[in-house]
C-alpha cells in the first residue's frame, strides 16, 4: 500500500518537474511551445539512446512516460529493440512502438471533429 | 504645460515597469500542479492495466497513452482542455494529453474547410514536427545500434 502511494507521489513530482521545466522555457526564453515539444521529445530520444531514460521510467512510471519526452523514449526504445532483429527493424522499430499513440490521436481526433464543433474562443 | 521629455532608456524602463508581470511564479506552480496531476492520473491508469490486464513494459506505456489521448481529445471537444491550458501552460502542453489536444484542436477547427484539405491536412499542423523529428531521430538511433552493435 505504501509503495503505491509512493509511486503516485513520484509520478506527480517527476511529471510536475518536467512540465515546470517547459514553463520555465516559456517564461524566460522566446522559444515557442511547438519547438519546446519537439525539443523535449528529442531529449527523450537522446536520453534513451544512452539508456538513461528507462531509469526514470522505472523510478517514476507515468511521471516519465506521460510527458512528451516519454514519447521520445518509446520511439528510441522501439528502434533499439528493432535493431536487434535487423536493418529493417532498426528503421521501423520506432514508429512501430509509437503507433498506438499516433493511431489513437488520429482516429479519436477524426471522430471528435465529426461530433464536436469548435467553441468560440473564450477570453 | 509641464510635459516630461523622456530619453529612450527612461521610456523603456517605464514600459517594463508598467507591463503587467505575467505572474511567472504562479504559472510555474500551476504547471507543476497540473502536469503532476495528469501524470498521477496516468499512474492510476497504468496500475489499472497492470493489475487487470497484466500488461508490462512498453505495452503498458502505450495502453496508458491511448486512454490519456482519448481523455485529452474528449476534453478538447467539450472545450474544457483549452480552458485548463489558459492557466496551466506547460502543465497542459507537455503531457501526452497536450499532444492529443494539438492534434484534435486544428482538426476540429478546420473541419468546416472540408474533409481532405481541412480536417485531415490541418490535423498534424502542430504534432507533425514531433512525428517528423521523432521518427527521424529514432531511425538514426536504430541505425547506430544496428551498425555498432551497442
Amino acid at each position: 500500500m505504501e509503495s503505491i502511494v509512493l509511486s503516485y507521489l513520484k509520478a506527480f513530482l517527476v511529471g510536475g518537474c518536467i512540465c515546470t521545466l517547459a514553463q520555465l522555457l516559456i517564461n524566460y526564453t522566446k522559444i515557442t511551445a511547438g519547438k519546446i515539444l519537439v525539443c523535449f521529445m528529442l531529449g527523450g530520444v537522446v536520453l534513451q539512446a544512452f539508456g538513461i531514460y528507462e531509469y526514470l521510467v522505472d523510478f517514476a512510471g507515468s511521471g516519465a512516460t506521460v510527458p512528451i519526452s516519454g514519447f521520445g523514449y518509446l520511439l528510441a526504445n522501439g528502434a533499439i529493440k528493432g535493431a536487434r532483429e535487423g536493418l529493417l527493424g532498426a528503421l521501423t522499430g520506432g514508429l512501430k512502438s509509437a503507433s498506438a499513440g499516433i493511431t489513437a490521436a488520429t482516429i479519436f481526433s477524426f471522430l471528435n471533429a465529426l461530433i464536436f464543433k469548435p467553441k468560440s474562443k473564450i477570453n | 504645460m509641464n510635459k516630461k521629455i523622456m530619453s529612450n532608456e527612461q521610456y523603456l524602463k517605464l514600459v517594463s515597469d508598467i507591463t503587467p508581470k505575467t505572474n511567472e511564479k504562479r504559472s510555474l506552480l500551476s504547471s507543476f500542479l497540473v502536469g503532476g496531476f495528469i501524470c498521477s492520473i496516468g499512474q492510476f491508469i497504468r496500475y489499472f492495466f497492470m493489475l487487470v490486464f497484466k500488461m508490462h513494459g512498453d505495452e503498458l506505456a502505450s495502453a496508458t497513452s491511448v486512454v490519456l489521448i482519448f481523455l485529452g481529445i474528449l476534453l478538447t471537444g467539450l472545450g474544457v482542455y483549452d480552458r485548463i491550458g489558459k492557466r496551466a501552460g506547460g502543465g497542459s502542453i507537455v503531457p501526452i494529453t497536450g499532444f492529443a489536444n494539438s492534434v484534435a484542436s486544428p482538426a476540429m477547427e478546420f473541419a468546416s474547410e472540408g474533409f481532405v484539405y481541412g480536417l485531415a491536412a490541418k490535423m498534424f499542423v502542430v504534432a507533425g514536427p514531433i512525428i517528423v523529428y521523432g521518427v527521424s531521430a529514432s531511425a538514426i538511433v536504430g541505425l547506430i545500434y544496428y551498425f555498432f552493435g551497442l
